[in-house]
């Protein structure tokens, strides 16, 4: 993998996202709060644009009748069928037993106790140089 | 036919309302010779209705109406060593709350003693008044000190989806006490048997116990019923079973893109149906050729879901086994013996 | 963001046409509004539609997306989801090999309105439109034949009206009608679909005016979409049990919208308890199952996820690979596409039948 120069930092300011195109591969780079991460725009379920799907809170719950709403804007809904995935990640909240996804072992920065499954949207490394955004892909 | 069979679903009758007579308190008793009420029979199995009563379980008298000719069926010719009672009479169909709990009570009381205490090889379930939540925990409170009593049995059509959660008290006291909550064909005919309508039929009105199952475990399943009683077991009883495998890969996929919207759903359905319902076979909706029923089997993905019944005295079968051919060996035993016992944990329990 | 994120794959699939029996084009009542009398307008803007539902706007159960659609299906220029011609065919009816796609309006359509009349003078203007606006503006767009269901006689007169009329494909129903479809004040619908020659839809949705499943009112949006599996099963049963099919043999009825993994176990069902039963049924001369296999097509949309993709297939073959036809549901979230939709073992036959010629020997398209 190499590192590409895909935008600067101004180019995405916190809490947007920019489609980018590395080697012909469609990456859609988030910033969330000055941290960015980068996803294969293609959702991992029936190929939905990611970009083009919110970004909105974490909600769990432990007990009917409770909404636990954490993390604004740290998912990303697919625009189709409205699967979500942890921006941070790439992995999705659902944990189905089939389906063909790749999976990359990911250190989750903010600890979660979820079950979470094997559907992850593919992630790609970022760094960040001298105020330009590179993604490893 | 394996011994040691448990029959998960046999129905005594209530002959007449009279056979309840020495029940029910005297208020009651006499306000129903007074009012000329003839009795709470529900029209979910009217009584010449094929489907009702095989043709050949019948002898002089209804096969279901006294503890003898039942266990002599169920016991000697049916083969079971274990039978649990689920009696459909149409306590749940009562509009007056109080009316409704004085028939429990008397329901449960009759089969108490004149079932429970003549064969100790039968148990039952707690038949309790679902038009007041508060009379049915009370119900459930009473009869499970009997440890004969070993599920909670509700109708499939009530006045409301039974996930909701004003039922769950209802849920509380089961798991409280053990006690696997038992859904059964029967209408509270709150509401029309279709959700377009009265069907003209009654093959369709049966038929359509199957959609009731359905929207049942939507809703247990979507409202977070297992969620909040982790140790509640449901058991789908004569539900019909192979709508099942269809339904599960419907809901999980609706649950993956709306998750948000019930985020108490923390894994799939298909996961939870298999930690939490059980189904018993009779009727098993599907042709008689082994091979498509093992496919069917297959695509229930758990040896575990399975429980014996006959569904006696109802006609779903014809000879004297009730088991869909084709079955392995292992999982046959499973369905006979091990689920039911896995199920119901009271069964384990010597009674006194 | 609308860098172009689908290449149409190479190859095979290419050569694959693609016939579509599910979009949802957007008409606005405004388009309609030159359609209808000054009566009906008036009517319109004064009281309103009634749906036997309470909510003025939105939908008894909220959708989990705007409208229901794809959160990418909003044109650039404004409007609605799949209310802009060309925005549509951007994204969709150009963007794969579509030769037709069979437009079901869902709204607005006066379908189920409490009020007959302006039900029927809805269903002129909802036809006339599709024609004018959409068909006449793209071929592929095939109409539907948008009938006040509620009045049988009212929806004869309008299925007469659209006959030989080869730009429409099919008679159009919604699944939660006020009575279960078997009932007798709808076969005038049957009737007249069999005499034009047209197959007859119904679509999921509509309000009945009863609780949205014969165990009472859910609570959510996702038992209102699981639960129009229980509803179209409800109607398939109707239509069997009652003999519509014996008095109409040509009658061929398309489900929309609803799945199809429910179908093979309900066949199982009516037959089991048919043998029981048979005497209730005298009319019936052959099993219900038989019915459901010969009279019953299905669209793929949603397509049912198994856990294991042997047993989707399976399922597939019991409905009858012949009698399975692609649908996309543009605009809506739940959309399939149909180059990834169907399961990836489907040989080339049996993905030609589902994609595309199951739906134009059904709709008699060249």
């Amino acid at each position: 993998m190499a590192g590409h120069v895909v935008a600067s930092v101004d180019e995405i300011p916190p809490g947007t996202r920019k489609l980018v195109d590395v080697n012909g591969r469609a990456i859609v780079v988030f910033n969330l709060s000055g941290d960015f991460f980068a996803l294969n725009n293609r959702c991992p379920h029936r190929g939905g644009s990611l970009c083009d799907g919110i970004q909105t809170g974490l909600v769990e719950s432990k007990v009917p009748g409770e909404y636990c709403y954490s993390r604004p804007g740290e998912m990303v809904k697919c625009p189709w069928h409205g699967w979500e995935f942890d921006i941070r990640t790439g992995k999705s909240w659902c944990d189905p037993a089939r389906l063909r996804v790749r999976q990359y072992p990911v250190s989750v920065k903010s600890g979660t106790e979820l079950v979470e499954g094997p559907h992850v949207a593919e992630t790609f490394p970022v760094r960040v140089e001298n105020n330009y955004v590179v993604v490893e892909a | 036919m394996t011994t040691a069979a448990i029959d998960c679903d046999v129905h005594p009758q209530v002959p007449n309302l009279k056979a309840l007579a020495p029940y029910l308190e005297p208020y009651w008793r006499d306000s129903f010779t007074e009012r000329g009420i003839p009795g709470f029979e529900s029209n979910s199995y009217p009584p010449n209705v094929p489907l009702s009563v095989r043709a050949d379980f019948k002898g002089k008298d209804h096969p279901a109406t006294d503890v003898t000719r039942l266990s002599a069926q169920v016991f000697d010719r049916l083969k079971a060593e274990t039978a649990i009672c689920n009696c459909l009479y149409g306590v749940e169909l009562i509009f007056s709350e109080d009316m409704a709990l004085a028939v429990a009570r008397a329901v449960n009381d009759w089969i108490a003693k004149e079932w429970l205490d003549r064969d100790p090889r039968l148990r039952a379930s707690i038949v309790v008044p679902t038009q007041n939540v508060e009379f049915a925990v009370s119900e459930i409170e009473r009869c499970a000190q009997d440890k004969r009593f070993v599920q909670v049995v509700l109708l499939a059509m009530q006045e409301s989806p039974l996930g909701r959660r004003h039922w769950w008290p209802i849920f509380a006291a089961a798991e409280r006490h053990g006690l696997p909550i038992g859904i059964h064909p029967g209408s509270t005919y709150r509401h029309s048997l279709t959700s377009l309508g009265w069907p003209t039929f009654y093959l369709e009105d049966y038929v359509a116990y199957a959609q009731a199952f359905q929207s049942q475990l939507t809703s247990l399943i979507s409202e977070g019923a297992f969620a909040k009683f982790p140790g509640l077991k449901v058991v789908l009883i004569e539900s019909g079973v192979t709508w099942l495998p269809g339904f599960l890969w419907r809901i999980s996929k609706f649950w993956r893109g709306v998750r948000a919207e019930v985020p108490w759903v923390d894994r799939s359905p298909a996961e939870i149906v298999r930690d939490h319902v059980r189904l018993t076979i009779t009727p098993f909706d599907a042709p008689d050729d082994a091979d498509t029923i093992r496919r069917i089997i297959d695509q229930l993905r758990s040896d575990e879901l399975l429980l014996y019944a006959s569904d006696f005295p109802h006609w779903q079968f014809d000879g004297e086994s009730a088991m869909p051919p084709g079955l392995p060996e292992g999982l046959a035993r499973k369905i006979l013996v091990e689920n039911p016992l896995a199920t119901y944990p009271r069964l384990k329990e010597a009674v006194s | 963001m609308n860098i172009e994120l689908r290449q149409p794959d190479v190859g095979q699939k290419t050569r694959l046409k693609v016939i579509d029996v599910d979009i949802h084009p957007k008409s606005a009542m405004e388009d309609l509004q030159p359609y209808l009398a000054k009566r009906w307008w008036d009517h319109y803007k004064t009281f309103g539609a009634r749906t036997r539902q309470g909510f003025l706007k939105g939908f008894p159960y909220p959708k989990s997306q705007p409208f229901a659609s794809r959160r990418d299906s909003w044109p650039p220029g404004g409007g609605l989801p799949a209310s802009d011609l060309n925005f549509m065919k951007q994204q969709y009816l150009d963007l794969y090999p579509i030769e037709y796609a069979i437009m079901n309006p869902l709204s607005p359509t006066g379908q189920g309105d409490q009020n007959d009349e302006f039900s029927a003078a809805m269903a002129v203007a909802a036809n006339e439109f599709q024609l004018d606006g959409w068909h006449e503006r793209d071929g592929r767009l095939l109409a539907s034949v948008v009938v006040p269901y509620e009045d049988g006689e009212a929806s004869r007169a309008e299925i007469r009206r659209r006959a030989g009329d080869k730009r429409f494909a099919h008679v159009l129903l919604k699944s939660r009608t006020n009575e279960l479809l078997g009932k007798r004040r709808y076969w005038p619908i049957y009737e007249a679909a069999v005499e034009a020659g047209l197959p007859v839809g119904i679509h999921v949705f509509g309000t009945s005016g009863r609780p949205a499943s014969n165990t009472g009112w859910p609570s959510f949006y996702i038992e209102d979409m699981t639960e129009h599996a229980s509803c179209c099963q409800a109607q398939v049963v109707s239509l069997i049990l009652e003999g519509v099919f014996e008095r109409y043999p040509d009658l061929k009825i398309v489900m929309v919208e609803a799945g199809f993994a429910w179908m093979p176990p309900l066949g199982w069902r009516m037959d089991k308890h048919w043998k029981t039963l048979k005497s209730e049924v005298p009319h019936l001369k052959r099993a219900p199952s038989e019915y459901l296999r010969e009279h019953f097509w299905v669209s793929t949309q949603p397509m049912e996820e198994a856990e294991e993709p042997d047993h989707l297939m399976e399922t597939m073959t019991w409905v009858g690979f012949d009698h399975i036809m692609f649908a996309s549901d543009y605009p809506h979230w739940d959309f399939d596409d149909p180059l990834l939709a169907l399961p990836p073992a489907l040989d080339q036959e049996r993905r030609s039948k589902v994609l595309s010629e199951n739906a134009r020997a059904l709709y008699r398209l060249d």
